[in-house]
């Protein structure tokens, strides 16, 4: 049976009322300050959208960085030789078990005493890529030891390189095992990210501040932060994790 | 085992009739679980030797030995006459390192009771795999040899289809192609017909008596499907306990049992029928 179309209609549907609510609620809200929500969005509609794409390099960019360090973290979790692992699991230790923000300032404003300076952009997706990576080599590690031993072994049992094994037969169905915990994990990244506006990184959460320093309109600015962020996650991260499962199952004719 | 142990065993079999593999005091244990206990074993090259017994007869562990999916903790085997579990070292054998397992796992395919097919690749891709990404052959040439083994296993129509739309028969038959596309020189069957339905078992024993009547590869199988052992084994072994308590001619070990497990064995299997 396909689900997608009546599912499509209730995304579209779930979408269209929360901005209906959000218009009737600021406009309200919006009239006692003497500005309704249309002018609001009139007057700052572009410093709000400039600010979503910044969230939106940046979370691309740090899950690019995220799935690299996943991937090798998680398969150095696995060696047999116990210094490349130990590396591994201190490295996750050290990024799971500390506050983000504070990894975010010891990156921006630690590193730069030990010589390493970074533009404040690229300290905020390597910070926010570098803890979630630590998150997702767990789903990678999971994923690939979930995958049936008897896999491994006729892998074996055609004489394959274990790095072949690995590449062509192990990875190929963790990546389909590990597509909806990554989905959540990237959401995780995404509200992450809001953190970098701590280090005056221009994106939607430092536009928001900003707006409102100047506006007083507290709830105009975060409300429609708030919900650029929902719908970021809710409608474009989910529906492409979704997609992309379905067709990496299609390409497995598992569908 | 010391190193001194492995001076009593050679190098290299020679002589006249080196067996195709050759297990030589083979002991196998898990913890304090002895699963074989100084197994002796021969099998002649073309020779199709069947391996039956009770649950936990160590069975599948000697395939799985010979597939090097499993160490061993005594004794030497060896295929064609050079030593699989170990590599000559100056006058005597050490363990074999992983370059040595690679070079001599290139005589050895096995199917296994579950298939074991890689599901994100059809039919054709799970036999071109090997050829190609282990022998080296071009796509072309993998791909001509792969479909001329669906053929013969009769899965060359559906050679497009992934495992999942394939019936436990048909796995088993394209896992049988992919085995042989890598031209082994010995053939393990571990169970293959024990997870199909009974109305499919038919066309996988029909393939293995093909192989067994056009083919001159020697072959070791774990059944429990005694009249299939008895009409297509040259040679049939009892296992008890991780020994081989009796073996013989499909004639003599199932017409005639010496031994009380073996007949014990035997009954019970026909009372289950
Ligand atoms: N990885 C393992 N760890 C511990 N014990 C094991 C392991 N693999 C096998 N064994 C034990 O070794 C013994 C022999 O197992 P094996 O699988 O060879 O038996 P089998 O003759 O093939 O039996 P069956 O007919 O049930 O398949 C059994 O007692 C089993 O429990
Ligand atoms: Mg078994």
């Amino acid at each position: 049976m396909d689900l997608r179309e009546p599912i499509d209609h209730r995304v579209a549907g779930r979408a269209s009322l929360a901005l209906y609510l959000q218009v009737r609620i600021f406009s309200k809200l919006g009239k006692d300050h003497g500005m309704s929500y249309f002018e609001f969005i009139a007057k700052y509609g572009d410093r709000i959208l400039s600010g979503t794409l910044v969230s939106m390099m940046l979370t691309i960019l740090a899950a690019i960085l995220a799935i690299a360090i996943a991937v090798a973290a998680g398969l150095m979790r696995m060696s047999p030789n116990p210094l490349v692992r130990g590396i591994a699991t201190l490295y996750i230790e050290i990024f799971r078990g500390t506050s983000l923000l504070v990894q975010l300032y010891w990156i921006f404003f630690v590193l730069p005493l030990f010589g390493i300076t970074l533009e404040k952009f690229t300290a905020g997706f390597i910070a926010v890529g570098m803890n979630l990576g630590a998150y997702g080599s767990e789903v990678v590690r999971g994923a690939i030891l979930s995958v049936p031993r008897g896999q491994w072994e006729a892998a074996l049992a055609l004489n394959m390189s274990s790095g072949k094994r690995m590449l062509r037969v192990i990875l190929p169905q963790a990546l389909l095992i590990m597509l909806p915990p990554w989905g959540n994990l990237l959401i995780e990244l995404l509200k992450g990210t809001a953190l970098v506006a701590l280090i005056a990184v221009a994106d939607l959460t430092f536009q928001a501040k900003q707006i409102n320093a100047t506006t007083y309109l507290s709830a105009q600015s975060f409300g429609t932060a708030l919900i650029v962020y929902y719908i970021v996650a809710r409608f474009v991260i989910t529906p492409s994790m979704r997609w992309l499962e379905g067709y990496m199952k299609r390409k497995m004719g598992r569908a | 085992m010391t190193t001194e142990d492995l001076l009593t065993f050679p190098l290299a079999l020679q002589g006249d009739h080196v067996p195709m593999v050759s297990f030589r005091q083979v002991s196998k244990s898990y913890g304090s679980l002895t699963v074989l206990d100084s197994l002796d074993l021969d099998v002649a090259e073309g020779e199709m030797v069947t391996i039956i017994g009770p649950s936990g007869s160590g069975k599948t562990t000697v395939l799985r030995m010979l597939m090097t999916l499993e160490t061993i903790d005594g004794g030497v085997i060896y295929i064609d006459g050079r030593p699989l579990t170990h590599m000559p070292k100056g006058i005597g054998l050490v363990a074999a390192n992983s370059r040595h397992l690679r070079k001599m796992r290139s005589n050895i395919g096995m199917c296994f009771q579950h298939f074991n097919l890689f599901p994100h690749m059809t039919a054709l891709e799970n036999c071109m795999e090997g050829p190609v990404n282990v022998l080296g052959l071009s796509k072309k040439e993998a791909r001509e040899r792969s479909e001329q083994l669906l053929a013969m296993v009769g899965m060359v129509d559906k050679r497009h289809q992934h495992p999942s739309c394939l019936s436990g028969g048909q796995q088993q038959r394209v896992a049988i192609a992919r085995a042989l596309a890598m031209r082994p020189k010995v053939m393990l069957f571990d169970e293959v017909t024990s997870a199909l339905d009974p109305e499919v078992i038919g066309e996988v024993t029909n393939v293995i008596r093909k192989l067994v009547a056009e083919h001159n590869l020697t072959m070791l199988m774990v059944t429990h499907q005694m009249g299939f052992a008895k009409d297509i084994s040259d040679r049939v072994c009892f296992f008890y306990g991780g020994r081989i308590e009796e073996q013989g001619t499909p004639e003599e070990l199932f017409g005639n049992p010496k031994r009380e497990r073996t007949q014990q064995f035997l009954r019970a299997v026909k009372e289950a029928v």
